[in-house]
């Protein structure tokens, strides 16, 4: 299982927690289950999210493999100039 | 996809790191180069925009029936004229709502209309005879206003975001973020001295001297072409295709030379206008900013308001910190860097309790757009002011304190992720070694210094490369090159073949030859669009072994690749003399046909970047005028492909600081038009205010990049803000909390100071 | 409105032109003559992108009417090289790298000449305040002083040799 740490401001929609378990084998599989387990996630990930999985920043990647003792964590979609 | 393709560290490069000229240069130096308003169509029309007058107002009705029967006007289009097709995506809305303004004008220079003429005179006058009924609301600029229960409100059905439980009442606060870790009122507790400090920057634009400039020709049945100056071309197509109705593939944009952008052209404004425009009229037109549009339509940045609280130990040891920030993006949500502010404001420093706030903010105000590391250099500024409080507070050299709190490999960030080698501790060391570090000052001088961070990130690039027989290349890369990245994309592919820079050739492609490239922003090109490049030119390697070993008649794998030439990998693969670039491409269409190397993917592991500045500052006492005396800028590149345009864009990005801190800021007057749109009253430096910007680039690789680069384009804006604050603070012993530092406010600091002295005494 | 037939000389070819009277020699350069190499970054003299020489003196295009035109020896960047061979500025612009998106360069590059013309000998501070006037977004102008720094020592040296 994938653990998800969310930013402090989604807490409200995971119940008060800001660590998540979710099982899943790719970020698209992750983010999916995150929207179906907690619906109030789901406006932010259309809203576009970026992760971070042990350490590396992925701004889409859609496909990219999670093992299952992988850290992510949810970032809002970046930007730059 | 992140490639294992760690950079080989003894690897000894031959083109890369080297400094030859830039392929667009003569072009550019001789008036050539054709920028956005360069260029001309057949039949083309002049397309002008109305816009509004007020801050804040309902349209109730827009009568063009006058305009239109203006003699050489050839079409009139208003909101009317964007059928919203935006299907539910909200951001798209906004976007389609920015570029003309529907219920309400939204802000002063709000697009309410757009005319096409056959000269420019009767566009102009054909703007005066459109009449349009305004109702005008009372309006909110100022981001602390627009927070209050009692402000105006922009949208009744804004209901800020992210806050539990969900607010009952509107308000113009869309968002609310919340990152960190730990538990920051622990951390105080451990504190020995805490400073908490409120502070508050103006917006200011990214000030790119080439107004943005459309040439569109769309025909009746919805095919269209685009010549425009932007850093995305392809985001162009898909932004207006969307707008518009019409199918993505029948759009083709083709980017100009663009004249700057520094994150300002990432979205569309004229753009989907000028089409609109076109398709009405059935003829080519033309639409180009005057600069007076640009500043009260297009860019800038968030003005901001911002608290932040840092507790210490005796010894200098962080406990705790905290922050809030509120950033305005313009009457649109999620349009200000408030995230991003919030993000990075800590991410240079090692924190067990870290909490940082942000507040998305809308006013009546242009909506804002990224601007080189947006959200970073405000929140920089407050951070970095407090750290030196604290430093001074604790009898410990600003710098040492620093180090000792510095994020290093195995820190887990203030936004959340662990970091992997970072170059923090290195710039700050280099800076501590600097000769201008140890300078002596001059009087009334101060030195200060900052530290600053900005993310980076990869993002989709598709590149095609071609070997025409003479075996030179051509490379073909869909990002807009700003400064100088053609240069670097061909040094790149020049030193996977193994051959000369001089032999490559890079264009920028439009929007129907290749697959999608990602805007040119978040200091990506380089990184992504030069990663596709390798790996193009990796695939073209791949083809000519396999031309060399069918030649030779021997398995491909038994062919490699060395400096320009294919050979046998081996004395087992048999007895052959290399064949080089050259010869197995003037072989090529008797081989197999044409050679070419692609590669498309949306590339990642981009590494994050860290850069130390160190700035001296001379006060004029008696007006209180700021100059820059000297200024260094240390930062990790990862690898520098090309060492002056990194230098150079260390150089811009500062200077781009030292105008944000001194003197560049949006004024509004009470009646919420802007004051100052024009560069004689929006300032930005000029040569003579400056000193030479010296640099010292360090190579920390970037694990994530076959070469070990990093972005270096955005970083360089972040530390200057609070450099400049700390030196003034050190000269005049004032530490201000509101930028810019502009003479009258540095003038009244000291006197106020000088009074308080007075009556201590 | 009635056209206003204008005789010049442009970069030393005679040229002749109609344009009305409320048009800005750049307009007419870039409208009507396709010399886009002079910038409109601002249309009220501020940033320099549009300089142009007239009989030898610098001027912002924006500022001076079409009409004035008339009689005058107007310079632009399409007549800074000498055939084949670039001037020396534009050739130590690309060396040092002292453009970035180039939308300035042509504006640098006539100022900086005019400046070289009057004072080749020039102070690093002679020559940013000599290059005040144009506008630089991208560079921080530190490459650009040094371009024409490297300029005037080659002026100088070559007299030197000459003498
Ligand atoms: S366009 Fe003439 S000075 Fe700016
Ligand atoms: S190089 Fe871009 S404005 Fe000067």
């Amino acid at each position: 299982m994938a653990r998800v740490v969310i930013w402090g401001s989604l807490k409200p929609h995971t119940g008060g927690r800001s660590e998540v378990e979710i099982e899943a084998r790719n970020v698209q599989e992750l983010l999916a289950r995150l929207g179906e387990t907690y619906p109030g996630l789901q406006a932010q990930i259309k809203r576009g999210v970026s992760v971070s999985i042990d350490g590396l920043i992925y701004r889409e990647g859609w496909l990219q493999p999670l093992a299952p003792d992988s850290e992510v964590f949810l970032l809002p979609r970046m930007q730059g100039g | 996809m992140p490639l294992d393709n760690a950079p080989d560290s003894k690897r000894k490069f031959n083109v890369v790191g080297t400094r030859p000229l830039r392929p667009d240069g003569i072009d550019k130096v001789t008036g050539r180069a054709k920028f956005g308003a360069d260029a001309s169509a057949p039949g083309q029309l002049v397309g002008r925009i109305l816009r509004s007058p007020h801050a804040h107002a309902v349209i109730r009705k827009i009568d063009t029936s006058k305009a239109e029967k203006l003699a050489g006007v050839k079409a009139v289009i208003t909101r009317d004229d964007f059928p919203d097709h935006t299907d539910g995506d909200a951001a798209l809305y906004d976007t389609m709502y920015n570029i003309m303004a529907r219920e309400k004008a939204l802000y002063e220079g709000h697009a309410v209309a757009a005319v096409a003429a056959t000269t420019a005179s009767i566009a102009r006058q054909a703007l005066k005879l459109i009449k349009v009924d305004y109702e005008i609301l009372p309006h909110v600029t100022d981001v602390d206003e627009a927070m209050k229960p009692n402000a105006p409100l922009l949208h009744k059905k804004m209901f800020t975001d992210g806050v539990d439980p969900k607010p009952k009442k509107p308000s113009n606060v869309a968002r609310r973020f919340e990152f960190g870790h730990g538990d920051v009122e622990e951390g105080f507790k451990k504190a020995d001295i805490i400073v908490e400090r409120s502070f508050k920057t103006e917006a200011t634009h990214q000030g790119y001297i080439e107004p943005h400039a459309a040439l569109a020709s769309m025909s009746p049945d919805g095919s269209a072409d685009l010549w425009c100056c932007t850093q995305g071309h392809y985001m162009v197509r898909d932004v207006c295709a969307r707008i518009l109705g019409i199918d993505i593939s029948r759009l083709r944009v083709t980017q100009s030379e663009i004249g700057g952008g520094f994150g300002g052209k990432t979205t569309v404004f004229i753009e989907p206008v000028a089409l609109a425009l076109s398709r009405k009229a059935n003829r080519p037109v033309k639409v180009v900013m005057t600069r007076d549009e640009v500043f009260k339509a297009t860019g800038p940045t968030s003005s901001t308001s911002m608290d932040i609280k840092i507790g210490v130990t005796k010894d200098g040891l962080i406990t705790a910190a905290d922050g809030t920030f509120r950033y305005q993006g313009g009457p649109f949500a999620g349009c200000s860097p408030a995230e991003f502010g919030a993000m990075s404001a800590f991410a240079q420093f090692h924190l067990d309790n870290v909490r940082a706030i942000g507040y998305d903010v809308v006013c009546n105000r242009p909506k804002t757009i990224s601007y080189r590391a947006p959200g970073a250099p405000m929140a920089n500024f407050a951070v970095e002011s407090v750290i030196e409080e604290l430093a001074h507070k604790l009898g410990m050299a600003p710098i040492d304190f620093r180090i000792k709190n510095a994020a290093r490999e195995g820190t887990k960030s203030s936004y959340g992720p662990v970091y992997g080698p970072i170059g923090l501790g290195p710039t700050l060391e280099a800076a501590k070694n600097h000769p201008h570090f140890k300078a002596p000052l001059g009087p009334n001088q101060g030195r200060g210094m900052a530290a600053g961070f900005w993310f980076n990130f990869g993002g989709q690039s598709c590149v095609s490369l071609n070997i025409p027989t003479d075996g030179t290349i051509t490379v073909s890369v869909g990002s807009p090159d700003i400064g100088g990245s053609r240069a670097s994309m061909c040094m790149m592919v020049a030193e996977e073949l193994g051959i000369g820079y001089e032999h490559v050739r890079a264009i920028i492609a439009d929007t129907s030859s290749l697959g999608h490239n990602d805007v040119t922003d978040g200091s990506r090109t380089t990184f992504a669009t030069g990663m596709a490049c390798i790996l193009a030119a990796r695939d073209a390697i791949k083809k000519l072994c396999q031309r060399a070993a069918a030649t030779w008649g021997i398995p491909e794998d038994a062919v490699t690749w060395e400096k320009g030439f294919a050979k046998p990998a081996g004395a087992n693969a048999g007895n052959f003399a290399p064949l080089s670039l050259k010869e197995i491409a003037a072989a090529s269409p008797g081989t197999g046909g044409p050679i070419a190397g692609h590669h498309e993917f949306s590339a990642d592991g981009a590494g994050v970047s860290f850069a130390t500045h160190i700035c001296d500052v001379e006060i004029d006492p008696e007006t209180g005028a700021s100059k820059i005396v000297r200024y260094t800028v240390i930062q990790d590149a990862g690898k520098a492909v090309h060492p002056s345009y990194v230098e150079g864009q260390f150089q811009g990005g500062a200077v781009q600081g030292i105008g944000w801190a001194l003197n560049e800021e949006y004024i509004y007057g009470k009646d919420g038009r802007l004051q100052n749109a024009g560069f004689l009253d929006y300032r930005i430096p000029v040569c003579s205010d400056l000193p030479m910007i010296d640099t010292q680039i360090l190579e920390i690789p970037n694990p994530g990049h076959p070469y070990g680069v990093r972005g270096v384009g955005e970083t360089s804006i972040v530390p200057p803000l609070a450099a400049i604050a700390n030196a003034v603070a050190a000269a005049t012993g004032v530490r201000f909390t509101q930028l810019p530092l502009s003479p009258p406010r540095v003038l009244k600091g000291i006197e106020d100071a000088k009074a308080k002295g007075k009556k201590a005494a | 409105m009635s056209g206003i037939t204008v005789n010049t000389k442009i970069n030393g070819d005679p040229v002749e032109f109609i344009c009305d009277a409320d048009e800005t020699l750049l307009d007419v350069l870039r409208n009507r003559l396709g010399l886009t190499g002079a910038k409109e970054g601002c249309s009220t003299g501020d940033c320099g992108a549009c300089s142009v020489t007239i009989d030898g003196r610098l001027t912002c295009s924006c500022l001076v009417l079409g009409a004035e035109a008339e009689g005058h020896n107007i310079g632009t960047i399409e007549g800074m090289a000498n055939g084949e061979e670039l001037h020396p500025l534009q050739k130590k612009f690309i060396e040092h790298a002292a453009l970035q998106c180039g939308i300035c360069t042509p504006g640098f590059l006539i100022a900086a000449k005019s400046l070289l013309d009057k004072n080749p000998d020039p102070t690093e501070s002679e020559i940013r305040f000599g290059l005040a006037g144009n506008l630089c977004r991208c560079t921080g102008y530190d490459k650009i002083v040094r371009a024409v720094q490297d300029v005037a020592k080659g002026m100088r040296n070559n007299k030197a040799k000459r003498a």
